[in-house]
């Protein structure tokens, strides 16, 4: 008996009328866990009830613990029919059961309905007594720590990255049993919620399993997903990294998505964290040098993707010959490559990372987006025993369900093991051994599935791989070269046997290695990699009109048409980032959305000016008609105007690369174009079909001929993408490149549109022209919309399509508008710079031991001269190329570091003396506009009533405050129904109301669990259903996200043992929030 | 291409403080959005008509939400649906219960029943303000009327802390619901010269002085007092009233009266003569308005009375306030001097409040 869970219920408030003669209401409370229930008393006529239960206790096993969701009824007593339920509340008691997360669950959750939405809410208190369990075979993985962030999460220290871990559960959809047909909608939608939080128990319970064997303690970037498959089932299924974390005893604060600030804090007293935006330095001379060592034979390449069509229902082909040979000389390579050794290659599956940012000098190099797709026909493969006797056999189906139900896993399994197979084969022939920022989906229409996976082909450095002693990993790294802030740009592929023709040049950082001409990733922009100027959000989006068609014929249909799609979208995305006049792509989402009539492609990522990479060429358009004169007007028309926009988007997002002359770069590496030649016409040979090449090799990649209408449409759409309004930016990755100088008010938003389609115009260009609209009017509403936090960007921007029905179209964003400060960039940068050096300084006094005296010393001002080189790094980001910077001195041994840091602090003495004050008022009043607005914001509403502030963002950290709890992972599903469409406000009103309702439910539960904030939120699934007719509709929405604590920068400057204010029922945080 | 459904949902509730006054004020989406353009916003923003109508639609459905929590503000602060920080709160209730001078001239005084609400569309009509909006403003009166109505202790306070409504609005209120339960006149012809904020005035002295509450203590015999405290006035005292009769009734005392009050006086009012003429029948007045307070339609008619009998006739005069001022000063304070009369108190109680509700009624 491992676990005794113990449940309270206080009180109720806001309960609905449930008696109309008294307009009141006789509550009681049912308290579920597993098989038991216990009851309250009934709390007579009261709208308010103040039951103050005994304390329920349920003794039961961790692994049910793990599994189950607690469950609350509210009812309304009634002497003399059956008692009425007023709603539910599922709490999920995962975040009890590891230590450091939370100890008690209590608050006030929102009771909740299916029908009617939240009813009042329950004052509920949870506690866990766990006993320890030495059990080697038990099936319950309590304790390993669950995490959405796909970064080293702020307060722990990657120690091992294991890697891959993933798992899937299937189950009969309780919608399409036969038993939906004789019960109420409450009770099938209930039923389902709770099968739902039944398998992501069990889920999360085995995917721990394999993350014990693995002897990790984590799963970071934890993706969990349901694929409603109608008929067939459902499936739930994960991905993770799984991990081995230290927590940071003191956490070193502001540290941007990827840093682990232990490692760095050792390098050198001198690197500082950096505060938001501002880039780590520890830029190493040497290091260039075995850098480049490390990868002489392996490198060379290229930009991009490496596509491939997909196989239809059976078994994917294995690629031609020609991926063979590549394989094979990736192998060879390999080989020779001797000195590091690919230990987790041998030892692992998939060497696939769900982790969009790394700890520094975890990337050695990025080859290029790899993913691959596959249409699946569900029913057909999936239960092939009833093929052909399939649409009224629900009866039949349930009878023998437990038959075929238990090796259904195996063939989603197959599925997936068959695409990641293909990914995996991808990043070999780029020259990579693993794949970053990993991804799966999935996209459903009727029997029809295509699965999708999509990552970064990458180079990894094996340190933080290994598995041996965890402590001598990291010190040995300092002494291992780390790469240079250009180093994942450089190629990781054989120049001589590029996989696919591209254009490379030397380095425009280091001079030294080859860089392709563009670079596609889907991770995040890496925290030392120099940009100029700003990035920006680009999309391409698309829609291709299919035939209605069944089965076999259908999934062929679709195969057929996605590697046209794939090619389409990667020439948008291509013609975009040109006329950005930008050279990189980073968190690159494809979503190929499959409908009965269409086939909708979106493209979403943000753009950047890689320093590393060579200048991009502009767009040039040529028509095939040349003599025509009307026409040569036109298109040097349509030049001007391309140009034009080329120009002043660089002005707009402010890339001015500084200008350098021809001899320095080194001529472009000699006749790449013949090289590339010969490789592209054996693989034209070989694999025509699955090996899809879109480097647009063959001809010059941006000249766009404009011969039908086809290509006039897309010039015009080119340049029919307004650029956002002055003040905004946006893009999808977690911060924006070029912005450091964040404000701390964020508004996390979602936003649903559905259009439907007149069905007299479906043509291929209608519905670009539809679907474009669509998009662009959404952005435009939502710069609207966010007009009053100018200035501001739109971070995280998450797009997600679905058809839900013939001709209707729905886009789901969820993105967070962070302000930040335009006019003080300089000044906070400065601060920023000055805070995080204190706070530098205080770390590394205690990882170094340091006697205090010197560091209480240190901490009115700063040291002068390290604060004037962070300054210049910092501003690196904007502009200043890494080769002029000032590089900071690598210090050989403790003592040097010791002796050099004294003199710097002796410097900073002097400077003082000499009367400088005027750098210590700054460090001391920082920016005291910020601080007061901190102050003066209207206090948490503790004094008048209970709600705490809780703070919703997708991205993994709260600008201006620092998270030092994470209390663990929020995954929670709900469905929401109603048969009066109309009195709710129509469609339009059912959905706002549940989202607010969502969104209110997710803040409840963090609340309870004593956090004050969601970070890496996402919203998963919104599927909307409507029938207008009757009058009904019905919505699933699927939400996660790690609940934390964070703590105001300035609140822990001026008091740092107070706790976190905005959270009036955080009880058990004390302790922790202090540094 | 239709939009089938266009949502925007953020975790901090957005509020945008014009769309929601358009919404207060009653328009429509359509004529929010035409009143938008016209603010020269698209402009401004650059932003398309499209995306106004979508905007504003947005904030309707927000507040539209919102208003079964704005009824019962407290369920405001405590739900959880919305994130709104508590400053917008604030606002949003404020906003909400704040009203037109316009409109509550026309229902000051009035029982807020079915009846009046009916004639919500002639208000209308001849107001200007939408409907929609009388609806709201009635509305929100009767809503605060009934749950202030059964309740003891301070009027304000309790409505304050019921409604959340700063000082000021919930004083508006307390006047709003004292003149609705005694149904005082005051859309009379010759009563329109006086704005809501005079009779706020009169009303918050007659709180003060005239009610229950007013004397301070708790009737000592719960069960034979059901009056509410500050909403009903005094019924004892408006009885006693009846004794300060004999102030005009007894022509000797009304005969001292008056030369103490001219004695005091000579020379220092520029109206003198008009007031020693018009001494008996201003004094009538007053005392007569007095002694008739037992009868409710006499109560209901205060205020046409105290204009007819006493502004009026100042007025025709051409006294200007400050002669008023001293006049009633004097007139107040020479009954003490007059010894037959035992009233003195009351006498004090009612002349205190009827001097400041005069000399704010008293003006043009």
């Amino acid at each position: 008996m491992p676990g005794k869970l113990k449940v309270k219920i206080v009180a109720g408030r806001h309960l609905p009328v449930m008696d109309r003669a008294s307009d009141l209401t006789d509550a009681f409370v049912e308290v579920k866990f597993g098989n038991t229930t216990f009851k309250t008393d009934v709390y007579l006529k009261s709208l308010n009830p103040q039951w103050n239960s005994e304390w329920f206790k349920f003794e039961v096993d961790d692994e049910d613990l793990q599994d189950e969701p607690l469950q609350i009824t509210v009812l309304d007593h009634d002497t003399y029919s059956a008692n009425d339920a007023i709603g539910k509340v599922y709490i999920d008691i995962d975040p009890l059961l590891y230590s450091e997360a939370a100890t008690v669950i209590s608050g006030w959750f929102p009771i909740y309905d299916t029908i009617h939405g939240i009813r009042g809410e329950i004052n509920v208190v949870v506690k866990v007594d766990l006993f320890n369990d030495l059990n080697r075979f038990r099936q319950s993985s309590c304790g390993v720590k669950f995490f959405c962030t796909t970064s080293i999460p702020k307060c722990y220290r990657a120690v091992i990255i294991h890697g891959f871990v993933e798992e899937l559960v299937v189950n009969e959809d309780p919608e399409y049993q036969w038993i939906d047909r004789i019960r109420t909608p409450r009770a099938s939608n209930e039923a389902r919620q709770r099968l739902i939080s039944l398998m992501s128990g069990e889920l999360q319970r085995k995917i721990g399993l394999k993350v014990l064997e693995m002897r990790g303690n984590a799963v970071v970037g934890y993706l969990q997903c349901f694929d409603l498959e109608g008929e067939s089932g459902l499936v739930v299924r994960a991905i993770g990294t799984a991990c081995t974390l230290d927590k940071l005893s003191s956490p070193a604060a502001f540290l941007p998505a990827c840093n682990s600030p232990s490692k760095e804090m050792k390098e050198s007293p001198l690197v500082h964290p950096p505060s938001h935006g501002c880039r780590s330095t520890h830029n190493s001379p040497i290091h260039t040098a075995t850098g480049s060592r490390l990868t002489q034979n392996f490198s060379v390449s290229v930009p991009t993707l490496i596509y491939t069509g997909m196989g239809s229902g059976s078994a994917g082909k294995e690629g031609g010959p020609f991926k063979a040979l590549l394989r094979q000389q990736t192998q060879s390579a390999l080989e020779q490559r001797g000195g590091s050794p690919h230990r987790f290659c041998r030892r692992r599956e998939f060497p696939f990372f769900t982790l969009t940012a790394f700890p520094p000098g975890f990337l050695v190099h990025v080859g290029g987006v790899v993913s691959a797709r596959s249409v699946k026909l569900l029913d057909r493969i999936h239960n092939p025993a009833f093929v052909g006797i399939m649409g009224n056999t629900r009866s039949y189906k349930l009878l023998d369900w437990n038959s075929f139900n238990s090796d259904e896993p195996e063939t989603r399994d197959a599925w997936w093991a068959e695409i990641r197979q293909e990914i995996k084969s991808h990043a070999k022939a780029l020259g990579c051994h693993a794949v970053v920022g990993y991804s799966e989906s999935t996209s459903i229409c009727e029997e029809v599935c295509i699965l999708s996976a999509s990552g970064t082909a990458a180079v990894l450095n094996p340190r933080f791989l290994q598995d041996g002693t965890v402590e001598g990993c990291l010190e040995q790294r300092l002494e291992e070269n780390l790469p240079t802030r250009c180093g994942f740009c450089h190629i990781p592929y054989d120049e001589l046997n590029m996989p696919f023709p591209a254009h490379l040049t030397y380095c425009y950082n280091c001079r030294k290695q080859k860089v392709p001409d563009v670079l596609f990733t889907t991770i995040d922009l890496p925290t030392d990699a120099t940009v100029i100027g700003k990035g920006c959000l680009i999309q391409a989006r698309l829609c291709r009109l299919k035939k209605k068609a069944q089965a076999e014929a259908n999934a062929t249909a679709i195969s057929n048409l996605l590697p046209f799609m794939e090619y389409e979208v990667h020439t948008q995305l291509m013609n975009k980032l040109k006329l950005k006049g930008m050279n990189a792509l980073f968190g690159l989402r494809i979503q190929i959305t499959v409908g009965e009539n269409m086939l909708m492609g979106l493209a979403s990522a943000t753009g950047v000016y890689l320093a590393a990479l060579p200048t991009p060429g502009g767009i040039q358009i040529a028509g095939k008609t040349p003599n025509d004169g009307s026409y040569e007007q036109h298109i040097s028309h349509m030049q001007k105007k391309i140009n034009d926009t080329i120009a002043k988007n660089k002005e707009l997002y402010e890339i001015n690369p500084p200008e350098i002359s021809e001899e320095i770069i080194g001529s472009p590496i000699p006749e790449p174009r013949q090289r590339s030649r010969l490789l592209r016409s054996q693989s034209e040979s070989s694999d025509e079909v699955t090996e899809l090449d879109l480097s647009h090799g063959k001809k010059d990649a941006f000249v766009l001929e404009i011969d039908d209408t086809d290509a006039m449409e897309d010039v015009h759409s080119l340049l029919t993408d307004v650029p956002p309004p002055s003040g905004f930016y946006s893009c999808n990755t977690e911060i924006m490149p070029g912005i450091n100088n964040w404000t701390s008010e964020i508004q996390m938003f979602t936003s649903v549109r559905v259009i439907r389609l007149s069905s007299l115009n479906l043509t291929n260009q209608a519905l670009n022209k539809n679907f474009n609209d669509l998009c662009e009017n959404l952005l435009k509403s939502l710069y609207f919309k966010l007009r009053s936090m100018i200035p501001c960007c739109l971070c995280h921007v998450n797009f997600t399509v679905s058809l839900p029905e013939d001709e209707l179209i729905q886009v789901t964003v969820t993105a967070v508008a962070i302000t930040f400060d335009k006019n003080q960039a300089l000044q906070t940068t400065k601060t920023h710079v000055e805070k995080s050096l204190q706070r530098a300084s205080t770390d590394n006094e205690e990882l170094l031991q340091f006697p205090l005296e010197l560091c209480s010393d240190s901490l009115p001002s700063h040291p002068l001269p390290p604060a004037k080189e962070h300054l210049e790094s910092a501003s690196s980001n904007s502009g200043i190329p890494a080769a002029q910077r000032a590089t900071s001195v690598d210090y050989s041994s403790f003592a040097d570091r010791c002796s050099s840091w004294i003199e710097l602090i002796k410097l900073k003495a002097q400077t003082i003396r000499r009367g400088s004050i005027k750098t210590t008022v700054t460090v001391e009043k920082a920016s005291p506009v910020g601080d007061g607005n901190f102050r003066n914001r209207p206090a948490p509403p503790c004094a008048n009533s209970t709600v705490g502030v809780v703070k919703m963002t997708p991205l993994s950290f709260i600008p201006g405050a620092k998270i030092t709890k994470y209390l663990g992972i929020i995954n929670m599903f709900f469905i929401r129904e109603t048969t009066s469409l109309r009195e709710e406000g129509g469609v339009s009103g059912f959905l706002h109301a549940f989202i607010a309702e969502v969104f209110a439910m997710v803040r409840a539960h963090v609340a309870a669990l004593g956090g004050n904030a969601v970070v890496s939120y996402i919203m998963k699934q919104c599927v909307f259903m409507e029938n207008p007719n009757k009058n009904q509709a019905q919505c699933l929405i699927n939400v996660s996200g790690d609940a934390v604590v964070f703590v105001r920068e300035s609140d822990l400057e001026v008091v740092s043992t107070q706790q976190p204010t905005a959270n009036c029922q955080s009880s058990g945080t004390e302790g922790e929030v202090t540094t | 291409m239709t939009s089938e459904l266009d949502i925007f949902v953020g975790n901090t509730t957005l509020i945008d403080e014009d769309v929601y006054r358009l919404w207060l004020d009653g328009y429509s989406v359509t004529d929010a959005v035409a009143l938008r353009v016209r603010s020269g916003i698209l402009e401004q923003t650059g932003a398309t008509a499209a995306v106004l109508q979508s905007d504003t639609m947005d904030h309707y459905r927000t507040f539209h939400m919102l208003e079964r929590l704005l009824h019962a503000p407290p369920k405001l602060l405590h739900q959880l649906i919305f994130q709104i920080p508590p400053s917008r709160q604030a606002l949003l209730i404020e906003r909400y219960y704040a009203f037109d001078e316009a409109f509550v001239r026309e229902v000051l005084g009035k029982k807020l029943s079915k009846g009046t609400k009916k004639d919500l569309d002639d208000i209308s009509t001849k107001t200007g303000i939408t409907l929609k909006s009388c609806r709201r403003q009635f509305d929100n009166f009767k809503r605060v009327f009934k749950v202030v109505e059964e309740m003891r202790g301070s009027l304000v306070d309790n409505i304050q802390q019921h409604f959340l409504l700063s000082d000021r609005l919930a004083r508006d209120y307390a006047a709003i619901v004292f003149f609705a339960n005694n149904r005082f006149e005051t859309g009379k012809k010759k009563l329109q010269y006086l704005s809501f904020g005079d009779f706020a005035f009169c009303a918050e002295l007659m709180i003060q002085n005239w009610t229950l509450g007013a004397v301070g203590e708790a009737p000592t015999v719960p069960d034979s007092q059901m009056d509410d405290m500050d909403m009903d006035l005094d019924k004892e005292f408006l009885q006693d009233l009846k004794e300060l009769k004999v102030l005009v009734a007894d022509k000797d005392l009304l005969d001292l009266h008056k030369s103490l009050v001219c004695t005091a006086l000579r020379g220092k009012l520029g109206v003198f003569s008009e007031m020693e003429a018009n001494f008996k029948n201003l004094s009538r007045g007053l005392v007569n308005v007095a002694a008739k307070l037992t009868h409710n339609k006499d109560v209901r008619d205060l205020f046409v009375d105290l204009v007819e009998k006493f502004v009026e006739p100042c007025r025709s005069d051409h006294w200007p306030l400050s002669d008023v001022r001293f006049f009633l000063s004097q007139y107040a304070a020479s009954v003490h001097s007059l010894d037959g009369f035992r009233h003195q108190t009351l006498w004090d109680r009612y002349m205190g409040t009827l001097r400041g509700c005069l000399l704010r009624l008293y003006h043009d």
